[in-house]
């Protein structure tokens, strides 16, 4: 049973819309899923608003992913470097809905950890690979989750280089050089090479 | 010399003792029935848990991050080395999602063969759980039985593949051929075998005394608490969801076959095994029905942008010379936009995320792992309970570290 449509419109997104007004900033249909963009104050109220209600009921906490859009070049739904979109579902109408929020660099997404516990790990995933701090879900200091406790950086921010990088090996020497491996991009910098820039010899 | 390894025990950093008369004692990532290299650190007050932690990452290989300098097609590859034992449900889910994003159909005979080899990969998939878990509880014999049937399915993806484990058959657009000779036969042959090897495991394990010791009543968890903890597939049809995306949200023809969700009552150890038990069973009944029915024709898509022209068709059309040597050097290019594609995967939901900007790599690549989602459970549950029901709560929640920690 899918979920009721209410005049044109999805019966959890008109609740939302009626309930939150302005906060709910864009409804986006994308190939027959829906993406509710609301600010990022208001995250835990729009959520548990979806879980309580005894009509829509998305009693189901799927996961939350991050984006960096820092090299984007189109249309945003958001203004804000990074996006956490929250998957949710509800097994009343066998229907998926996902949250969005975005948050700038040093900026912080209050967790929904107190709303599904199963958020914990998703946040904690999304913390240590984009560096977005989920407030209510802080890591331990000097704990990564899943890099080493010494890895410094936030690999999937579109600036993190995918190669290029000293190995340092255990006997306190590093590896060979770059510069000195005779391949043909050999001392090349990755920097800002990643995502979908070209990157050669790829 | 000051040697620093960041795989060293930080356990006292981590994890602080909370009373007095406890102990903090570490397991894995080396301990075998973690089933990988996941750690758990355990505050133990004599024999019972009073906490416990899981420790992750050990096997994290930044996927994600190496997909987005990477085309579609070479995607599919990485897919297969997240959840290893479901190899092909991982292939399926990625394709579903891409072409999604593309706007693909896949006709009706790649939908049956999709089916084939993600209910067989399902199959082995718990094939592998019973095994281990049964093993991890004391009971070696179910794991020479069961593995043996494991190999059968693993000889059948062989024989269309040429590789055992990650096949990357699945690809976006349908799949990379069709089955070849004498596969008909060789799955009928085991699915006439199949459940009577089963039924001998199944009788060494369902009423034996100290199998029921061990597992009934032992890490019991609620239908509303396993939906709220993200947890998927068996782990919420034991305790009571009566919810299989298949049913639910079918994918790839699933509403034409004919099958039961087993639910359990419990919520146990115990029922997770059973409802395993009969999904695989179940697995088989969808397997018949789509070798029986396995319609004729295409099983790729028609749009030559995505799918490559057959070898014949290169011999006399300049257009589908121009289509392999494009799909081979640059790939596709999905339109602008953001899709999400989830299957019943054989841990749970099993998704991807992909964003496309408009060119031939994703802009952003994201598994929904299934395994990950559910090993949060561990330290709900652990609690309270003995170290050695630990041991068969990791067992049961049936994860896979590859898939963990991507």
């Amino acid at each position: 049973m899918p979920i009721p449509v209410v005049e044109g419109e999805r019966l959890d997104v008109r609740k939302v819309r009626e309930r939150f007004g302005p906060s709910l900033v864009k409804v986006k249909e994308d190939r027959g899923e829906t993406f509710l963009c609301v600010e990022t104050g208001r995250l835990p109220e729009v959520v548990g608003f979806l879980k309580d209600d005894p009509e829509l009921d998305y009693g189901y906490f799927s996961e939350c992913v991050g984006v960096d859009y820092s090299a984007w070049k189109h249309e945003r739904d958001l203004p804000g470097r990074f996006e956490v979109v929250y998957n949710l579902m509800s097994l009343r109408h066998m229907s998926r809905v996902f949250v969005k929020v975005a948050v700038d660099d040093g900026q912080s997404v209050p967790s929904l950890k107190h709303l599904f516990l199963g958020a914990e790990y998703p946040e904690r995933e999304v913390q240590d690979l984009f560096g977005v701090v989920f407030e209510g879900n802080e890591a331990v200091p000097g704990e990564r989750f899943l890099l080493p406790d010494d890895w410094v950086g936030f690999p999937l921010r579109k600036e993190f280089p995918l190669g290029g990088e000293d190995v340092v090996f255990a006997l306190g020497t590093t590896g060979p050089a770059v510069e000195d491996v005779a391949a043909p991009h050999a001392g090349e910098s990755f920097e800002g090479k990643t995502g979908t820039e070209d990157v050669s010899g790829r | 010399m000051d040697v620093h390894s960041p795989f060293m025990p930080t356990t006292e950093t981590v994890f602080q003792k909370t009373g007095e008369n406890t102990m903090i004692v570490n397991m894995g990532p080396q301990h075998p029935s973690t089933h990988g290299v996941l750690r758990v650190i355990c505050e133990l007050e004599g024999e019972t848990i009073v906490r416990a932690k899981c420790v992750i990452g050990y096997l994290h290989t930044g996927m994600e991050k190496e997909a987005e300098s990477q085309t579609y097609q070479k995607c599919v590859v990485m897919t297969d080395r997240m959840d290893y034992l479901n190899a092909n449900g991982n292939n399926l889910a990625h394709a579903l999602a891409v072409e999604k994003l593309l706007g693909v159909e896949v006709p009706r005979r790649g939908a049956y063969l999709r089916v084939i080899l993600t209910e067989l990969s399902r199959v082995a998939s718990h094939c592998v759980w019973l095994g281990t878990h049964a093993l991890d509880l004391g009971a070696m014999t179910p794991f020479f039985y069961i593995m043996q049937e494991r190999e059968e399915v693993l000889d059948m993806f062989e024989m269309f593949s040429g590789v055992r484990m990650m096949p990357s058959w699945i690809v976006p657009g349908g799949l990379r051929g069709d089955i070849p000779e004498g596969f008909e036969v060789k799955l009928r042959a085991f699915l006439a075998d199949f459940p009577t090897k089963l039924q001998v495991v199944e009788d060494l394990l369902v009423e034996n005394p100290i199998w029921k010791e061990r597992t009934q009543d032992v890490g019991v968890l609620t239908g509303k608490e396993a939906l709220e903890l993200g947890c998927s597939g068996p782990i919420a049809r034991a305790s009571g969801v009566a919810w299989d995306l298949r049913k639910s949200n079918p994918y790839s023809c699933y509403e034409e076959f004919d099958f039961e969700i087993p639910v359990g009552e419990v919520g146990d150890v115990y029922d997770r095994f059973l409802v395993r038990i009969a999904e695989m069973k179940e697995s088989c009944r969808i397997l018949q029905q789509a070798i029986d029915g396995l319609p004729e024709g295409p099983w790729n898509t028609t749009d030559k942008k995505v799918a490559p022209p057959e070898r014949h068709e290169l011999d006399n059309s300049m257009e589908a010379v121009i289509h392999h040597f494009k799909l081979w050097t640059e790939g596709y290019r999905p339109p602008v936009g953001e899709a999400y594609a989830g299957i019943e995967g054989s841990k749970g939901e099993l998704g991807f995320y992909v964003v496309s900007d408009g060119s031939n790599r994703p802009y952003r690549w994201h598994e929904r792992p299934s395994s990950f989602m559910n090993l949060k459970t561990l330290e709900v549950l652990a609690p309270g309970r003995l170290i050695a029901d630990l041991i068969a709560i990791i067992g049961s929640v049936d994860i896979v570290l590859g898939e963990i920690d991507r």
